[in-house]
């Protein structure tokens, strides 16, 4: 029983990593290939690839914090 | 990420036979230093905020005491942090008008980042950002700044008239937006402030305590086992040990970014 509920949290963290896991990819890929076309937007696209970061963090964390609940 | 780990090793070791207590939330609570009731808050993350902004004082001071038209290395490294955070947030995310702004976004970024930093320097090693109560201060000020700013354009009502209502949208979208939007700016945008610095530190000190504490038991347990394994526990400790000090600067100039961009929305015209 005991066992049941220390494992509870961290599988729910794991289910909620997943989204985010995949949406922070998704986010770097776009930067990465953009910033490889065009070397100069560097600048102009690390704020903007940093904001969707952590827009999409911010969700991994809430999970994060609901399995020590 | 630490939670996985922890549950894995916690089995693991749990098999091995002996009792292994993981690191919890435990850890993250301090005994006063005088233990006779006397100044019952004076504890360690108290003290180690109020030296971090000590630290930060002294480097921007003795940094810009002697401004020597070549800088010398010391004051190259304090104007290298100003340049970083003047021209590569503000500049670039607020434009326009972002002068009165660098002041607050600098002390902001160089407190962040020396106080999670302490999460890794020997003799502290622990991310006073972690305990919610000071990131929580900190987007108190982030939130009072960009309210105030918008109030002063617009006025009370108008700044909360063009954050709800939105030009340029059909009608039936409103009853909906609007509640979200009012919510978003008064509620959610603070606290998912506060709340990312606390988690990201969270979990970061706990997957140190974790492999540090963990590789020591199994580095002292009768299994051979355990004992083989135990160097790569230590070894990931002190690889993690870099990758957490990325992570905290990383999480100084996220704050810092989205401190910018909120005070940019509101002093922006349109929404």
């Amino acid at each position: 029983m005991e066992n049941n509920i220390t494992l509870a949290g961290p599988l729910v963290y794991a289910l909620a990593t997943l989204g985010p896991g995949i949406g922070i990819g998704l986010i770097f890929s776009a930067y990465v290939s953009g910033v490889a076309r065009q070397p100069e937007a560097n600048s102009i696209l690390r704020p903007i690839a940093f904001l969707g970061f952590a827009l999409v963090e911010i969700l991994a964390l809430i999970g994060l914090v609901f399995a020590f609940l | 990420m630490s939670s996985a780990a922890f549950a894995l090793s916690h089995n693991f070791v749990a098999a091995a036979g002996e009792g292994f207590t993981p690191p919890g939330l435990g850890e993250f609570i301090f005994q006063p230093y005088f233990s006779d009731g006397t100044l019952p808050w004076l504890t360690k993350p108290l003290v180690a905020s109020v030296f971090a902004a000590v630290v930060v004082m002294v480097f921007f001071l003795v940094g810009s005491r002697q401004r020597a038209l070549v800088p010398g290395r010391f004051q190259f490294a304090v104007e290298s942090v100003y340049t970083f955070v003047r021209n590569g947030i503000a500049r670039d995310v607020i434009g326009h008008g972002f002068e009165k702004y660098v002041p607050y976004l600098v002390t902001a970024f160089a407190f962040i980042a020396v106080s999670n930093l302490f999460g890794v320097i020997p003799g502290i090693q622990f991310p006073t950002l972690a305990r919610l109560g000071f990131p929580l201060a900190l987007a108190l000020f982030s939130w009072a700044i960009y309210l105030g700013i918008g109030i002063k354009r617009a006025g009370f009502f108008g700044y909360f008239k063009s954050v709800m209502f939105p030009p340029g949208l059909p009608v039936f979208i409103y009853p909906l937006l609007a509640p979200i939007e009012l919510i978003q700016v008064l509620l959610i945008r603070p606290f998912s402030l506060a709340l990312r610095l606390t988690a990201n530190m969270f979990a970061g000190h706990i997957l140190l305590l974790l492999f540090t504490l963990g590789g020591t038991y199994m580095l002292f347990n009768e299994s051979v086992l355990l004992k083989v394994l135990a160097p790569f526990a230590l070894a990931s400790a002190v690889g993690l040990t870099s990758f957490e000090a990325f992570i905290q600067v990383l999480q100084a100039y996220i704050f810092t970014l989205l401190s910018a961009l909120y005070i940019a929305e509101a002093m922006s015209e349109e929404h």
